[in-house]
């Protein structure tokens, strides 16, 4: 027998549709406990969820981690220092190249040793190549959450021009491997930079679809806006950073506010920000972002100086002992390396800070008094990979 | 100022050679002017708490004395301006067990120096627990490292002040086993529950190289084609 809660204002409109329901009386709900994952389409790989519910409506979350620990901070202290970069070009394995720059940064900056500027341009032009890629993955996917399929064959089509750019340069779409201690393995082949001024009209191009397909799309935003909100001062207190960071009105990107570092500070780009805090608005900076560096890369492309593309190491790299912090802007977010050095050829400690791990440890905050549908949009919009939460 | 290190730790930018003392000369370049102005906020606040101080390739180290470590972290919050929780973990300064370069162990690993010696504002012991945070607002940041006593590594929980702070928490508990007063929830986060040991200690074997030692040469497994005679310089 249900107990009779008159207490409750029900309105009764509700009930209108519920022949049999007995109007004034609230049906009590038991919670239920829904594991989602390890294996579940909509995680983007082995990340489970526990989420206790009542009804529809989430109580509690737990994010269960770490099926794909790797101990990658361990495996650093086995490894001499270009051995490591191989290493950590696996954490977040859509924008490799840009996981080597700051490791690599680290041991420039304890030996003393700074990159050519043409080197610099190069790793700036690949970086934000690699940003480029793993967005328009985004930009794609987050239409299939919320049941659109063809921005993700798009997303797919696009992501391809750039990951032949950057397969022309280093010989791999995935894994880079390209920078070394001082330069970069290699110049950059000929005729690359034309090949690159087409690619990022297409991916201008490919910019323009998202919007008219998915950000414009009314059933979009029904399923994105209000949804997920993270108020700016709440995220930074959970470690969440880049693009979930300045969709909640954070005015921060390490580009332009950090120590400087490759070539951001010749460039004219703007950072972008959004006030709402919410899933669509991480869409629209993330999409806005894209945007930002073809621009970027257009101009890293015509202003390219010439020179070596290598600083004198010695061949065998011996990091002077010391410690240094190096985090850059990478495209999940904060990407940081605490490099702590005793004068050998290999690390005494690498403190690895991935974006994805602080992104995704707001998650029992973030879902709790959401919808079950929502924990999906929600997961898309925060953009993880896996590799960056287990390391 | 006058000099009290011991004669060769002067050679900072030397060629690897003079890593003895290595603690004591990392701290000799003075710090740029914002860390300097961060360093003075902190100590005027934090008092005796704050141990020492460093200087990591222009980043400011603050070493904070166990009892002051929360109060720290809320200095840092509250007047420092830095709302932002990067990381949170631990360092173990032990001399790693069986490759030190002498003859014994994977000789294949980079050797590390056989003694202990603590990093940039030294520690009191082994244990030393690593945060970093940051201002969005300002744009600075600072690094802080708190002692911990080795027989019972303990140290204040920081998600009070941090709420992100409880899952870097709970991964530098099961890696260093240092337990986090005032934490809701110290339970494993990337290994399974019942894991035994505490895997980022240096004294922590890595098995995988226990039982097979890394390939110190590559490139000298015979290609398909080779005889397993001809297995140097086949390539070119």
């Amino acid at each position: 027998m249900t107990p009779t809660r008159p207490e409750l204002a029900v309105d009764p409109s509700l009930y209108r549709h519920l022949a049999d329901a007995q109007v004034g009386v609230e049906l009590d709900t038991g919670d239920m406990v829904l594991s989602m994952g390890p294996q579940h389409p909509a995680t983007h790989g082995t990340l489970r969820l526990v989420v206790r519910l009542d009804g529809e409506r989430v109580l509690a979350a737990d994010p269960v981690i770490g099926y794909m620990h790797r101990g990658y901070e361990k495996l650093t202290e086995f490894r001499t220092y270009p051995q490591v970069t191989t290493l950590v070009n696996r954490i977040d394995w859509l924008s490799s190249f840009a996981n080597e720059v700051p490791f690599v940064h680290a041991a420039e900056q304890l030996m003393g040793v700074e990159a050519p500027p043409r080197a610099e341009y190069i790793r700036t032009a690949l970086t934000e190549l690699a940003r480029i890629a793993t967005f328009l993955l985004f930009l794609g996917e987050m239409g299939l959450q919320v049941g659109a399929i063809t921005p993700t064959f798009y997303g797919f089509r696009d992501r391809e021009y750039v990951l032949n750019l950057i397969e022309a340069v280093t010989g791999g779409r995935f894994h880079p491997y390209f920078n070394r201690i001082g330069g970069l393995h290699d110049d950059l082949p000929a005729g690359w930079s034309a090949e690159c001024r087409s690619a990022m009209r297409k991916v201008l191009d490919a910019c323009d679809d998202f919007e008219d397909l998915v950000l414009d799309n009314p059933i979009f935003e029904q399923r994105t806006r209000s949804i997920g909100i993270i108020p700016g001062e709440i995220g930074a207190s959970y470690g969440v950073s880049g693009s979930n960071l300045r969709a909640s009105g954070i005015d921060w990107d390490l580009r332009r506010d950090g120590d400087p570092y490759l070539a951001y500070r010749d460039l004219d780009w703007k950072v972008w920000t959004h006030t709402d805090g919410d899933s669509f608005a991480r869409y629209w900076v993330r999409l806005q972002e894209t945007r930002e560096s073809v621009r970027m890369v257009l101009q890293l492309v015509d202003g390219l100086p010439s020179g070596p593309i290598m600083a004198k190491v010695p061949r065998i790299i011996k990091v002077d002992p010391g410690e240094v912090w190096v985090n850059t802007e990478n495209p999940l977010g904060e990407m940081g390396y605490y490099v702590v050095s005793k004068g050998s050829t290999g690390p005494f400690r690498v403190k690895i800070r991935s974006a994805s791990f602080s992104n995704v440890s707001i998650l029992p905050w973030l879902l709790r008094g959401c919808y079950v549908p929502d924990i999906i949009t929600i997961l898309a919009s925060l953009y993880f990979i896996l590799g960056d939460i287990d390391r | 100022l006058p000099d009290e290190r011991p004669a060769g730790a002067q050679a900072v930018a030397g060629t690897g050679e003079e890593t003895e003392a290595g603690d004591a000369l990392l701290a000799s370049p003075p710090l740029p002017e914002r860390e300097a102005g961060l360093l003075s906020r902190m100590e005027a606040d934090l008092g005796s708490g704050l141990v020492e101080h460093g200087n990591a390739c222009g980043g400011l180290v603050v070493r904070i004395s166990p009892d002051a470590w929360r109060r720290a972290g809320e200095v840092a919050r509250d007047k420092l301006e830095c709302n932002y929780l990067s990381f949170l973990s631990g360092i173990d300064w032990a001399p790693a067990e069986g490759f030190r370069g002498d003859d014994q162990g994977d000789a294949s690993t980079p050797p590390q120096p056989a003694d202990t010696e603590f990093g940039v504002a030294g520690s009191a012991g082994r244990f030393q627990v690593l945060a970093r945070v940051a201002s969005t607002g300002r744009h600075w940041g600072l690094t802080l490292k708190c002692d911990v006593d080795e027989a019972d590594p303990r140290a204040e929980s920081w998600v009070p002040v941090y709420p992100g702070a409880e899952w870097h928490e709970r991964e530098c508990w099961e890696m260093y086993g240092i337990v986090f007063d005032g934490h809701p929830a110290l339970r494993h986060l990337y290994l399974p529950a019942g894991f035994e040991g505490h895997p980022l200690r240096k004294d922590f074997p890595l098995l995988a190289r226990e039982v097979k030692p890394w390939p110190g040469v590559v490139g000298v497994e015979p290609m398909p084609d080779e005889g397993a005679a001809d297995s140097e310089g086949g390539g070119a």
